[in-house]
């Protein structure tokens, strides 16, 4: 295994990890504002939780993105949309009578398998077209699934069992929600399974080298078209446990659930880097706290400004520092 | 030469044409021929900045906000002539684009997607926040309202002058700098155009035709501008039209235009898909079919049995 990632040129040299001082001091100085903040006052540590708690999913949702940006340098417009129709999926089958978990894992089974479909049939004719080309038949994905969803569904407002329940916490005087905790858990628990598929199988190796060196890795005998598949497939589980983790959040599942949540991943993946895995999960969970505390403590920005919020953010990122925080600049040839 | 004066005759047949339309329509479809007008201007706005100068927007229908929301608060509170609000929403969205080129300009591909779908789902809040001055969720009521023979007469005429003004434009120094840029931004910087002006130019001029089309959006919607109306898929739609007409070719805009304009009526006429949501269906599938089989679009089609029937002639630059 080593001997294939050497074979390719996988293992990077120690010098271009691409976290650069400064940034690992930025965020070394708002981890200790945030545990200072957090010890002093009781608001600000239960806005913390929250906003990590949202933070983990805008986290997965934004990891989707990076998986599909780093494989096939499309972005996935429909990302939000595919994980909305996951959550109906599950929807469908808790009237059906299944139980929330048993629901849970055969979603993110229907999830992977849509994922793959999607790729092979809509995603591979276009992908060696125009960035124009992809960018639209995700568009057409999005207002397709949308559609879908509002015909077989419905548009109203749907409810769906909570799965931790409504009990608080009390850790000194600090009220936590367990659904906080919870969406915590599994959602990180799911980057973690991720990460160590991609790190330490012969499965997650082989996809590595299809997305850097597709031709190296189709010389050694890489199915390159299969991995950049299940790369999508694993980015639709990743989006369908944010669906999942998101919806008691709402409290309410209806069609537009994700698009706001969509927007806050796309800033959360340009903030770590569009490049970076590790920078998709610290932009979301930064993202999330950073939103909720601004929420907080500055008037201004009610709830109806969050999204123009983030979206100033977004750009800010862009127009400061393109490569985000833990992405790599890209030398390019002209 | 010859091709030009084909061009010609082709627009100045389809003005005969669309002039008479209206006669032989109900009011019903009148109204209906009038956002097709609508959706024309706002895709010949995406048409220059994303088929002509290469920079992509996902952003458009938050200009076509702007545009609407200027018509209908100058018509609310100072009993502006509708036409003349139309104006005022080419001046305003003139130099809103000019502002969002601004930051577009370190941003291409993808990147320029992100910002400018952000700023799509984004602008829409705006009324939400300052909802004293912009109407929060309930919208704002311009202080008239017109009936579907003036919106389509007015709806198309702009279509017009804009479409001249598109072309005239394009024709000139500006439209060659701009074609340079969207097919390599290092020969047109080595051959003197000058990147900064013609890219926010390109996102100016773009985002005002954008917002015309908004003003004569909110004018089709009995004056109404709202925030749900001015959501994400609108933005989306006329990139959709914009693709179907094909990048760059301001013949298929019309095709465009009446795609995302009369798919919805249609399809809603069909058995099975015919409830509000199937259309939608319908829709995603056709524009996914087309960027499989026809990734140029109409304009590509049209260009392909063009050379089809008659080799050697040359193509117009239009």
């Amino acid at each position: 295994m080593s001997a294939l990632a050497h074979r390719i040129g996988l293992r990077r040299r120690r010098s271009d990890r691409g976290v650069s001082l400064p940034v690992l001091a930025a965020l070394a100085a708002a981890c200790v504002f945030i545990v200072i903040g957090c010890l002093s006052s009781n608001i600000f540590a239960e806005q913390t939780v929250a906003g990590l708690a949202q933070g983990a999913v805008y986290a997965s949702l934004a990891l989707a993105l990076v998986l599909i940006y780093r494989a096939t340098e499309v972005i996935n417009f429909a990302q939000g949309e595919m994980a909305m129709a996951s959550v109906y999926i599950a929807y469908q089958l808790l009237q059906w009578g299944f139980s929330y978990w048993e629901a849970f894992f055969v979603t993110l089974a229907v999830a992977l398998v849509l994922g793959i479909v999607i790729q092979v049939v809509l995603i591979r004719p276009v992908q060696h077209k125009s960035v124009i080309a992809v960018v639209i038949v995700t568009v057409g994905l999005f207002i397709l699934i949308d559609g879908l969803v509002n015909w077989k569904w419905g548009g109203d407002i749907k409810f769906m069992q909570a799965p931790f329940g409504n009990k608080l916490y009390h850790v000194g005087a600090v009220t936590i929600a367990r659904q906080d905790i919870g969406t915590l858990v599994i959602t990180i628990g799911s980057v973690l399974i991720l990460w160590i598929l991609f790190q330490y199988t012969k499965l997650g190796l082989a996809m590595r080298a299809a997305a850097l060196r597709p031709a190296a890795a189709a010389l050694v005998g890489v199915r390159v078209d299969w991995m950049l598949a299940i790369g999508w497939g694993l980015a639709a589980v990743l989006g369908a446990v944010a669906g999942l983790m998101a919806e008691p959040s709402q409290f309410v599942l209806q069609p537009t659930l994700m698009q706001p949540i969509l927007l806050y991943a796309f800033a959360a993946a340009v903030l770590g880097g569009l490049e970076s895995p590790a920078g998709a999960v610290v932009g979301g969970l930064t993202i999330g706290v950073f939103l909720n505390l601004v929420g907080q403590y500055v008037h201004f920005i009610t709830s109806e400004l969050r999204l123009p919020f983030a979206f100033a953010v977004l750009l800010g990122v862009l127009v400061v520092k393109p490569t985000g925080l833990l992405g790599r600049g890209k030398v390019r040839k002209v | 030469m010859r091709v030009r004066a084909a061009g010609i005759g082709t627009a100045a047949a389809a003005a005969v044409v669309l002039a008479l339309l209206p006669f032989a329509l109900s009011a019903y479809h009148q109204a209906l021929a009038a956002q097709v007008g609508t959706f024309f201007v706002a895709i010949l706005g995406l048409n220059i900045l994303t088929g002509y100068t290469g920079q992509i927007s996902i952003g458009h229908g938050a200009f076509m906000a702007i545009g609407g929301y200027t018509t209908a608060v100058l018509s609310r509170d100072h009993h502006t002539n509708l036409v003349l609000t139309m104006a005022a929403a080419f001046a305003i969205c003139f130099c809103c684009g000019l502002l969002v080129g601004l930051p577009a300009l370190r941003l291409a591909g993808v990147y320029l997607a992100l910002a400018t779908f952000a700023f799509a789902v984004s602008v829409p809040q705006v009324p939400l926040k300052f909802s004293k001055y912009l109407g929060g969720s309930g919208g704002v009521q311009s202080a008239k309202t017109v009936g579907h023979l003036w919106l389509y007469g007015v709806s198309w005429t702009t279509a017009a002058v804009l479409f001249v003004l598109a072309w005239l434009i394009l024709r000139g120094r500006t439209g060659r700098a701009f074609r340079a840029v969207r097919d390599s931004e290092v020969a047109a910087t080595s051959s003197g155009v000058q990147l900064p002006v013609y890219k926010t130019l390109a996102f100016g001029i773009s985002a005002a035709f954008a917002g015309v089309a908004g003003s004569l959006f909110v004018m089709g919607t009995n004056g109404f501008a709202q925030p749900s109306e001015f959501g994400i898929l609108l933005s989306l739609q006329i990139l959709v039209g914009a693709a179907v007409a094909g990048l760059g070719s301001l013949w298929g805009v019309l095709a465009g235009a009446a795609f995302i304009g009369l798919l919805p009526t249609v399809s809603s006429d069909v058995p099975l898909i015919g409830s509000t949501h199937g259309q939608d269906v319908v829709f995603g599938l056709i524009v996914i079919v087309i960027m499989l089989l026809l990734p140029n679009g109409v304009a590509g089609l049209l260009a392909r049995l063009a050379r089809t029937r008659a080799r050697g002639l040359n193509r117009g630059s239009i």
